[in-house]
């Protein structure tokens, strides 16, 4: 089958994000940036089935600025096949992205969607279920392990109360979740051959998606600060605190 | 003005989470409805009709509800829109993952985990793991939000509304439930407890974990972990704490052998009160404990419990 695996470049998940003094939004000027870490998570997914012979070709697609062909490229060292670039420099709400993935999967016709459950800046956590919606599929979303069943997938979903299983008919959205693998580091090798792989340029006019945001972004602030508190010398002061001044135990 | 807010239940019992979210469909204003969508959940219906402030309840019963699975869930909430113009639902797991796919299909932008309403249109919300909180108003028509049911408190339970039953659409969809393998405790549930002791990378193995879980029953608490100790499989995946996994806020929260990676402070740091023991005197969470003890964590926590 033909799986599809969109990628976003996000703030890098080491580095903490500063809040502009204007309130417009978060710093990213001059910040390392990287590939959202749960999509390391769905394209590795991705090459694993390619190398088990589950998935016949594999796709990354990236929307974004003209740098998000670095995340893509990223994606092709890892081992995907072959990349397609939405460029656009605004920050796009998930519905606009669900709206021009669902293009890019009528275009391609894959069996299989692989996406990452949150992207870790905006934390919206919404573009994957928003894509099954739109395109009236079946999901497993939190993906701890994934299989092929029958004509079908069995998704073992990372749940509140613990795992659980659902199947799904194909074709498919899955969303990763940590424990779905452990995504390898691309190989010099793979680096270079990588440069080589097709990257199609696209717009979201090309899909005739209205990418307007829905949500004003009114302010960003810093969030309440927590005070650090005072270092106790031994446990039986830490239980005196605790009981005398916090009265919590 | 009227505002749909989703249970949170098991289809035996109505969970505490419903109760916050109510609050926060109160303070948009207008009328509140509750729908429980489920199989078997009438009794589930009678507790929600308790809860302050609800107007009525929906009742919505099918073989395919009763686990909420995303494309039933889609199917049963979306028709009873056109009455609606907000829908509000717990950002757990269970929600988090269908609520996207009604935004879609009304064709609205959903609004996450939203910890404060400014007003009908315009919500507080976390972004780059509680590292900035966006203010946002939505333009849509009609709001689909997840709520981060730590930041409201629970509506009351005097309350006396009418339970209607609801269609659930009957399908077929094409994903079905196989089966579910949920941690058993007879702990108290980590995201309600009121003290939670979590363990982190320091406690070194899955046995060692029994000294926090010990300490937690000395106290009556959850347990907690970091994303340190679930990957490196010493609790399961339930357990997570932080941006990723689940956002407690309890009145005592017990890091241990932690070091307070962003990604985990997002998930607590809104507790009351934090205890961080740690040997490494310059770890993270000492940055945002009320009381840190720099110590060996096998020498302090059995220490702590025998004190108790």
């Amino acid at each position: 089958m033909k799986v599809l695996v969109p990628v976003k470049r996000v703030l890098d998940y080491n580095v903490k994000a500063r809040v502009k003094s204007d309130q417009s939004g978060v710093d990213l000027a001059n910040v390392k940036m990287s590939m959202n870490p749960f999509d390391e998570i769905s394209i590795e997914q991705a090459v694993r089935m390619q190398e088990a012979g589950t998935a016949t070709e594999t796709i990354v697609v990236s929307i974004g600025p003209a740098k998000a062909q670095e995340t893509i490229r990223t994606g092709l060292a890892m081992g995907i096949d072959r990349g397609i670039h939405v460029t656009t420099d605004e920050d796009l709400e998930p519905l606009a992205v669900a709206k021009i993935l669902k293009g890019i999967v009528d275009a391609e016709g894959p069996e299989l969607v692989i996406l990452g459950k949150q992207a870790i800046d905006n934390d919206f956590g919404a573009t994957g279920s928003m894509l099954a919606a739109l395109l009236g599929w079946p999901q497993g979303t939190f993906a701890n392990s994934i299989s092929k069943d029958g004509s079908g997938l069995k998704v073992v979903r990372e749940v509140d109360g613990g795992l659980q299983t659902v199947k799904t008919e194909l074709p498919a959205v899955v969303t990763t979740d940590l424990r779905l693998n452990e995504p390898r580091y691309a190989s010099l090798p793979n680096i270079m051959k990588a440069k080589k792989k097709p990257i199609d340029a696209k717009t979201p006019a090309d899909y005739g998606v209205d990418t307007a945001p829905r949500l004003k972004t009114l302010k960003v602030t810093e969030p309440p600060a927590r005070k650090g508190g005072v270092i106790v010398e031994s446990v039986e002061e830490l239980i005196s605190k605790l009981k005398d001044e916090a009265g919590v135990i | 003005m009227a505002v749909l807010v989703i249970a949170e239940h098991d289809n035996s019992e109505l969970k505490d989470a419903t109760h916050k979210t109510v609050t926060a469909a109160l303070a948009m204003g207008g009328d509140v409805d509750v729908l429980v969508a489920g199989k078997g959940a009438k009794g589930i219906a009678d507790s929600a009709a308790k809860i302050d402030g609800v107007r009525k309840v929906l009742l919505a019963e099918s073989d395919a509800l009763a686990h909420q699975l995303a494309e039933a869930m889609e199917a049963a909430i979306v028709p009873l829109m056109a009455g609606y113009d907000a829908v509000l639902a717990p950002d757990t797991t269970t929600h988090k993952n269908y609520m996207p796919r009604v935004a879609a299909s009304l064709d609205v932008m959903q609004i996450s985990s939203v910890t404060g309403v400014e007003s009908a249109d315009t919500f507080v919300r976390p972004i780059y793991a509680g590292n900035a909180m966006a203010t946002v108003q939505s333009t849509d028509p009609k709001k689909v939000v997840t709520v981060r049911t730590t930041a409201f408190g629970a509506a009351g339970n005097g309350g006396s509304a009418s339970v209607e039953s609801a269609d659930a659409a009957g399908g077929p969809f094409k994903a079905e439930y196989v089966s579910q393998e949920l941690t058993k405790s007879d702990r108290p549930e980590l995201t309600a407890a009121k003290i939670v002791v979590s363990g982190g990378r320091g406690v070194g193995s899955a046995e060692n974990f029994a000294i926090i879980e010990k300490l937690a029953d000395k106290l009556g608490a959850a347990v907690g972990a970091s994303r340190a100790a679930v990957d490196a499989g010493y609790v399961p995946n339930d357990y997570q704490v932080g941006q990723t996994g689940k956002a407690v806020a309890p009145e005592l929260y017990i890091a241990i052998g932690i070091s307070g990676a962003i990604q985990h402070l997002a998930g607590m740091k809104d507790s009351k009160v934090i205890v961080a023991i740690n040997k490494d005197e310059e770890a993270p969470i000492f940055q945002v404990a009320d009381y840190g003890l720099v110590a060996d964590l096998f020498k302090a926590v059995p220490e702590l419990e025998a004190a108790l």
